[in-house]
């Protein structure tokens, strides 16, 4: 574990993009935030290729290759179902305004 | 590809995740950021392909895996209806969580007596919170497929249960670092697959939203942790973010429907089994024809029309606008009253409303409208129930108590347009039902609102 420190330092900072980048949503978008941040954790399917490429055994490779099944469902799937939520506002003058109201308590 | 160069891309990935978060935070670059994201992930998964040591002696069989899991999930997604959205992320989530889970023990398997002590209690994580965020999000799919009963579930004794259980788990994942055995791993598994259902179960369906919410942010902080073992930046960065902000996240929801977080997940520690609703069953309501719906519409100055889930179900979003556009040119003053947790996900509303092109400007939000009551006339109560039940403020104790509501009682009158005296999602009655300004028009929201239309059209 000779990058520890590194990684954990990854760790640390992301925990505070993670925060920043979405204090400021309006309850509008909280589905679809929620469910593009629900397909971007799909990306276990590189995890999941990984094991299956290194798998020895064959109960390691079935295990593995059903992890690639369901993080495909995840990611892809994920992205999918928040690009149908959000072409509903495609078009739309989107005015901030009420945002501002909503968030404002 | 060296490893410099693939850590560059990985870093790629990272910077795309990020952006697509930001961008997923405000309505005019809500879609570009999920584009981003995906692009980001497609980069990733490609990538790790041609990732130093990288073996390719299943490559087929990967190959298949996701073709596979493409023709399940991109069909499931694309043929899904506005309604049923928020159980498809439910199941997508809880996916996720399962196959984080699934990576670390493959991992575990693999690494052996070799794993050191921060690889195991990583996996031990992991597989604790992947399994819990697998079954948590399916029993959310059932709640909100209606499959199974929306109210909570509480059993006597529930409590400790759930407790013990926890206890358990924690227990066994300590055995686990101990004896670095597989049975105890799956030991821990299968404990935290029923932490995971004990855990949702007393959840009411109001609550489950942001429940939802928070197993995704657990969902991503299993990937955080499969990403130590793995020792892949890609994972660690991904899974941070939606851990962080999938925290926040729900913690806005929870803000947004007035409920405290703390309440909600531990629901279950302090609920009381509900007071059986008191004999209400045979009190007198008032309902009412179209004919009589239609007469007071026309004769209105003001019309507030409130939607709720019923709308969603029934798909009468266009029949809706129909009547609206029909009283704009009857000279009657037309609005939306938009609560923020309306239908099964917050913004659900909106979403609907906008496919059926009704103008931005008739959407309006609870704080704005609630003023504005009083001098409404009457008030057209579509599918919703919860979002509209003076319990929330007046009825300590009951399930939605706190939850600010739209003030519906203060208009002049308030037509309900139900399927039946069922009650609503969260299971609670609703007094205002039975006050003598209500009129109830049962049936299937989308034909109510057609006889409505027709009635008016022939007044």
């Amino acid at each position: 574990m000779s990058n520890g420190l590194a990684l954990l330092s990854i760790f640390v900072l992301s925990i505070f993009i993670g925060f920043e980048v979405v204090s400021k949503v309006s309850t509008t978008l909280h589905t679809p935030l929620m469910s593009g941040a629900n397909a971007i954790h799909g990306v276990i399917l590189v995890g999941a290729i990984t094991v299956a490429d290194r798998a020895t055994t064959n109960l390691e490779l079935a295990m593995a290759i059903v992890a690639v099944v369901l993080a495909t469902i995840n990611m892809v799937g994920g992205f999918v179902v928040t690009d149908r939520m959000l072409e509903m506002f495609k078009g739309k003058p989107r005015v901030n305004k009420e945002v501002e109201v909503g968030d404002s308590k | 590809m060296s490893k410099n160069i693939y850590d560059l891309v990985g870093l790629f990935v990272a910077v795309c995740f990020i952006l697509a978060l930001k961008g997923l935070s405000s309505p005019k670059t809500a879609r570009r950021g999920n584009l981003i994201g995906a692009i980001g992930a497609f980069v990733a998964t490609e990538a790790v392909f041609y990732s130093p040591g990288q073996t390719h002696q299943h490559k087929w069989w990967i190959i298949g895996a996701i073709v596979g899991g493409i023709v399940v999930g991109v069909p499931a997604a694309r043929r899904v209806q506005m309604t049923q959205m928020p159980q498809l992320v439910a199941l997508f989530n809880g996916v996720g969580g399962g196959a984080a889970a699934l990576v670390a023990i493959v991992e575990y398997l693999h690494l052996g007596s070799a794993a050191s002590m921060g690889e195991v209690l990583a996996t031990v994580f992991t597989v604790i919170v992947g399994c819990v965020s697998f079954s948590g999000s399916i029993v959310t799919f059932l709640k909100l497929q209606e499959i199974m009963t929306t109210r909570p579930v509480i059993f006597p004794g529930g409590r400790f249960i759930i407790a013990g259980t926890l206890l358990g788990v924690l227990g066994t994942g300590e055995w686990v670092v101990h004896s670095l055995g597989t049975t105890s791993l799956l030991v821990v598994a299968g404990l935290s697959l029923i932490f995971g259902v004990l855990f949702v179960l007393p959840v009411g369906g109001a609550d489950v939203p942001i429940v939802i919410s928070l197993l995704n942010a657990f969902t991503g902080l299993t990937v955080a942790a499969s990403g130590y073992v793995l020792q892949a930046t890609v994972l660690i960065v991904a899974g941070t973010l939606v851990g962080a902000s999938g925290t926040i996240l729900t913690r806005l929801m929870a803000t947004a429907m007035g409920r405290s977080l703390f309440g909600t997940l531990f629901g279950a520690f302090t609920a009381k089994p509900q007071a059986a609703s008191d004999a209400s069953e045979a009190r007198p309501v008032k309902s009412g024809s179209a004919d009589d719906v239609a007469i007071l519409l026309n004769y209105a100055q003001r019309v507030v029309i409130v939607p709720g889930f019923g709308l969603a179900v029934a798909q009468a979003q266009h029949t809706v606008r129909e009547l609206a556009d029909l009283l704009t040119s009857k000279g009657v003053d037309v609005a939306y009253g938009i609560h923020p947790v309306a239908g099964r996900m917050p913004g659900h509303m909106n979403v609907l409303l906008a496919e059926a092109n009704v103008p931005y400007e008739q959407l309006v939000e609870m704080e704005e409208i609630n003023p504005t009551f009083p001098q409404t006339d009457v008030v057209l109560v579509v599918g919703a129930n919860d979002v509209v039940n003076p319990a929330a403020k007046t009825t300590p104790g009951c399930p939605i108590y706190g939850m600010p509501i739209l003030d519906v009682s203060q208009a002049g009158n308030v037509i309900f347009l139900k399927r039946s005296m069922r009650p609503g999602f969260a299971g609670i009655e609703n007094e205002l039902l039975y006050e003598p300004k209500t009129t109830l028009l049962f049936g299937d929201a989308k034909d109510s609102l057609t006889k409505v239309v027709s009635a008016l059209k022939a007044l």
